[in-house]
């Protein structure tokens, strides 16, 4: 039975299709290896039983001919999109005890197409933060260690639930959102896919929002195959978002074909940052080999607006952050610490209901956005963002894709970087831009560090264009055959 | 001096002064008039925008601001907005933007309100206002946008709690902001009648202030004339046109005071007490919120095309100042006639059903003078008048044919208003067919001639006077139903006069 754990999606897909087992029997591998995963924290929420009961239905559905495109595919799904009936936290006190009425637009449609929940996945508080470590429920654990080294790494966030459950097989595939690199970066620093599709592509309706003009949900898989798959079933059009594209999907998985001969690479220098570890460096000119050796052409392309990415989201995250998060105010879900009047319940609520990172960016956002600050910051991000966009449209011109590293460095020591938010916030540096600009990226594993931990590269893409991307990555992928697995010492 | 200055020296002449221990003061009024948007759904919601029910009958998912909900906006309240301001006169925006306006309290489920700030749906228009004396003060719009209505807070259900109702949450309002063109509190309510006579004709708002569809903030200023404008205060949510009058001249009367000891003005937002009749500060300047608005990121801008718009514009109706002049021009009608007829579409419909293929004066002046006048006394409204336009209609016809005298048909007009019936049926039943058969006219001259010898005599002595007593009692003796005219034509025959 726990070799069942070892197919990835497409295998898994399959198997069940050709009663090769049962969707039940992949669901309780999969309930083992979260109980013996513990340890990792990737869940807030285990729902053991209705996984078991979803998956007999799937059973039903696979035996008499109705399967959806995800039949008894067992997944986790990141605690920030709402779950009809189930806990839904966002991993923050001020939500204790919220179980929606309602089902997010994404995961309807996951069960729609037959998946399978097994519970909901850990990350950063209201998806703030670049570790994990900001959740109300404890840090996740990523499973990869430094050679010969025990201390306990972060598995990146803010999906770090997802990436973690996904590289240690506690599910089979994860749900993320990306608002600037929650998906990617995770996802590199886990030795996983993870992928941020267009802004407009996934619906929003449902998931709690964070910074709704960069918010975008997107599959976190073992595969750029099972990526695709997964995103087909997420993505769509929804009119209860207004952001929303009423665009067809296509068949993802058809555009992984493997050629990109004669395909248009781009470099941009702007991505060559000071202090760049050699080793990042030297997997980002890897990456650039192993697309050339697959026919595609490489040029070098700028990008002059690129420093100013991570300056301009930190303006605009928590600016639309602070306005987002007033509705957790005590009057009507969630939390509410008593006070002797109306301000004071508010202030003691949201003093005791929102973590530190929250409440920085609460206060950021609010500055912001004052009278008398709102033009020197908010409005001139505004501009800087427009310009960012700009240079990616001009660069698309020239290139089909981007081929950038998915972050600085490789998973840090938990806790080694909580006393400097400055320090957290440049992880984000090469996945921030393709948020600002609204643009699909993914990060694909690609290699190890000198320390033995994974690293990944980012594919860019045009907006609408995940099909050239997942080909690109698919190529990359490939070339770089990641085979490397953490050692599972958590089973111990 | 600035453009607003010269126009505003211009735009002067004719407004009402009050007397102060130093002079004369004008009082200079601006209006923010919250009109609910006539629409069964919400504004980004579908749920229903019903007057009463339980509380919290009527709130989504979306209005009570569960985590992950967003807004999407109604189209019908977009077309609406427009067609408000089109029928203002107004420039409409193809381009507008939704923005959030932050502030907490507990009737605000999201934490803010969805308005429009910088880009609002309709720009400059304006609303002509009659005045008594039969002038016409244009006071000028500055911009009309869309936003969301807030919930109610019920401080009196619980001892030590407040309870929420969110029916309101989310309802669609037009805020339409006038520039400070208006000069008294009676001004300001013409003002916002004339606003709702036109919201009423458009369909786009009820208009009824006691369920708070219609909701006034007035900002009040005072200056001696011709001197730049003083220092204004807001007067928040005054709701029934007497509270407005009131109001502001509590308002006016206590600035001009302040004024007057050599005080200053400062700049605030006031709330009126209608039971002790006065005004009272609510917050300063200082205190007031930064709202921080910014664009609402869960909704695009919303873009219009210019030929959707000149599609509503076609489907526009006759409006009351179009309606007037055409009542005046075509119908002869005097101004006031014409001004009463068009305070109300259905009013101004009823008339022309009456005066269709008939004298439009007659028509005009039963159903001003009778019609209202019966309306007026039971408290009903024209929608509710026992007798239709077709009945009236009918009564003026057996006027105009001489069936009825004028005595006659008001007698059968009170009948018809009190039975419904039509006039045809009432003048049968009842034998109130007025008389122009000259033979049974003549028989009863002769008769009423023949028992008054004396006053015969004195009218052949030369006393005319005498003849509308013999007309009297002709109509007397035909109980009423004589043409009096003929009767007259007769007697005169008569004595050869």
């Amino acid at each position: 039975m726990s070799d069942l754990i070892e197919l990835d999606l497409a295998a898994a897909r399959d198997g069940l299709r050709a009663k090769e087992f049962s969707a039940v029997e992949l669901t309780e591998a999969y309930l083992a290896e979260m109980a013996r995963g513990e340890a990792l924290n990737c869940f807030i929420t285990q729902v053991p039983e209705r996984a078991v009961e979803m998956a007999r239905a799937s059973d039903g559905r696979l035996a008499d001919g109705t399967a959806g495109m995800l039949e008894g595919i067992p997944l986790g799904i990141k605690d920030l999109f709402c779950t009809k009936d189930v806990l839904t936290t966002a991993a923050s006190h001020i939500l204790d005890g919220f179980t929606p009425a309602y089902e997010s637009t994404v995961s309807a449609n996951l069960w729609g197409a037959g998946a399978v929940l097994l519970g909901k996945l850990n990350l950063d508080e209201f998806a703030m933060g670049s570790s994990n470590e900001t959740s109300y429920y404890g840090g996740v654990v990523n499973p990869w260690r430094r050679k010969d080294d025990d201390a306990p790494l972060v598995p990146g966030g803010s999906s770090g639930g997802s990436a973690a459950a996904v590289a240690a097989r506690l599910c089979l595939a994860a749900t993320g959102t990306d608002t600037g690199g929650s998906i990617r970066q995770p996802g590199a620093l886990t030795g996983t896919v993870g992928m941020k599709p267009t802004y407009g592509r996934c619906s929003r309706w449902g998931i709690v929002a964070f910074a709704s003009s960069l918010d975008q949900a997107g599959p976190m898989t073992r595969s750029v195959r099972d990526a695709a798959i997964l995103l087909q079933a997420m993505a769509g059009h929804d009119t209860m978002d207004s952001t929303s594209v009423d665009r067809p999907v296509p068949d993802y998985s058809a555009a992984l074909t493997g050629d990109i001969r004669g395909l248009r690479v781009g470099i941009p220098a702007e991505y060559r940052v000071d202090g760049m570890p050699p080793e990042i460096e030297k997997l980002w000119q890897a990456g650039q080999q192993w697309l050339r050796d697959g026919g595609a052409e490489l040029i070098d392309i700028n990008l002059p607006h690129t420093k100013y990415a991570l300056p301009a989201y930190y303006i605009v995250a928590p600016a639309e952050a602070s306005s987002n998060l007033a509705r957790y105010d005590g009057v009507k879900y969630g939390l509410r610490m008593p006070g002797k009047d109306l301000i004071e319940m508010y202030e003691n609520t949201r003093a005791e209901g929102f973590g530190a990172e929250v409440k920085r960016r609460i206060l950021i956002g609010t500055y912001v956005l004052s009278a008398g600050y709102y033009d020197a910051y908010y409005l001139r991000a505004q501009r800087v963002r427009t310009l960012i966009a700009e240079d990616f449209r001009a660069a698309y011109d020239k290139v089909d894709v981007i081929l950038t590293p998915t972050t600085p460095g490789p998973a840090f020591a938990i806790g080694a970087r909580t006393d400097d938010p400055i320090s957290m916030y440049l992880n984000d540096v090469f996945t921030v831009p393709a948020n600002l600009a609204g643009l699909p990226g993914i990060s694909v594993p690609a290699g190890l560090s000198e320390s033995g931990l994974p690293l990944g590269l980012q594919l860019i893409g045009r907006a609408f264009d995940e099909e050239t991307l997942f080909r690109a990555a698919g190529v990359l992928e490939q070339a770089a055959g990641f085979a490397a697995r953490p050692q599972t010492w958590w089973k111990d | 001096m600035s453009i607003e200055e010269i126009y505003d020296a211009k735009h002067d002449a004719g407004g009402e002064l009050i007397a102060g221990a130093t002079g004369d003061w004008e009082i200079i009024i601006g209006m923010e008039v919250h009109a609910q948007i006539a629409s069964r759904a919400k504004l980004f919601s579908g749920a229903p925008t019903d007057f009463g029910g339980e509380p919290n009958d009527h709130v989504s998912l979306v209005d009570a601001a569960m985590p992950g909900m967003l807004p999407v906006i109604n189209n019908f309240c977009v077309e609406q907005a427009v067609r408000t301001g089109l029928g203002l006169k107004a420039e409409i925006n193809l381009y507008s933007v939704f923005d959030r306006k932050n502030y907490f309290y507990p009737d605000l489920p999201q934490g803010y309100q969805i308005s429009q700030f910088k880009y609002p749906i309709v720009g400059r228009g304006e609303v002509r206002v009659d005045l008594p004396d039969g002038g016409t003060r244009v006071v000028r719009i500055e911009r009309l946008h869309l936003e969301q209505d807030a919930g109610k807070s019920l401080h009196d259900q619980h001892p030590s709690m407040s309870y929420v109702d969110l029916n309101r949450s989310g309802v669609a309002l037009m805020e339409i902001v006038s520039q400070p063109d208006i000069r008294s509190a009676e001004e300001a309510t013409l003002y916002l009648e004339k606003l709702r006579t036109i919201l009423r004709y458009l369909g786009t708002c009820d208009g009824n202030m006691q369920e708070g569809s219609m909701r006034a903030d007035i900002n009040v200023s005072v200056r001696k004339p011709g001197t730049s404008l003083g220092t204004r205060c807001e007067i928040k949510n005054v709701n029934s046109m007497r509270f407005i009058r009131q109001a502001i001249d509590y308002e006016a009367r206590r600035q001009i005071d302040i004024l007057e000891d050599g005080g200053e003005i400062h700049q605030e937002t006031r709330l009126y007490d209608p039971g002790k009749g006065e005004t009272r500060a609510m917050r300063s300047k200082e205190e007031s919120h930064d709202y921080r608005y910014f664009p609402d990121p869960d909704l695009l801008p919303l873009e219009l095309t210019q030929p959707w718009v000149d599609d509503i514009a076609r489907g526009l109706p006759e409006l009351p100042d179009e309606k007037k002049a055409r009542f005046i021009d075509a119908f002869g009608l005097s101004p006031y006639d014409a001004s009463v007829l068009v305070a109300e579409r259905e009013t101004a419909d009823f008339y022309e059903a009456v005066a269709r293929g008939r004298d439009p004066k007659i028509a005009a002046n039963w159903v001003i003078t009778n019609l209202f006048g019966a309306l007026n006394e039971i408290g009903k409204t024209i929608a509710e008048s026992p007798v239709s336009a077709e009945q009236l209609g009918s009564l003026l016809d057996l006027l105009a044919d001489k069936t009825l005298s004028s005595r006659l048909a008001k007698d059968v007009f009170e009948i018809m208003f009190e039975t419904g019936d039509d006039p045809q049926k009432i003048v049968e039943d009842r034998g109130l067919k007025q008389v122009t058969d000259t033979g049974a006219i003549e028989a009863a001259i002769d008769r009423v001639m023949a028992e008054n010898p004396d006053k015969v005599e004195e009218v052949k002595a030369g006393k005319d006077k005498l003849l509308g007593w013999f007309v009297g009692q002709v109509m007397k003796a035909t109980q009423g139903k004589a043409n009096p005219q003929i009767v007259n034509e007769m007697l005169r025959g008569k004595f050869d006069l």
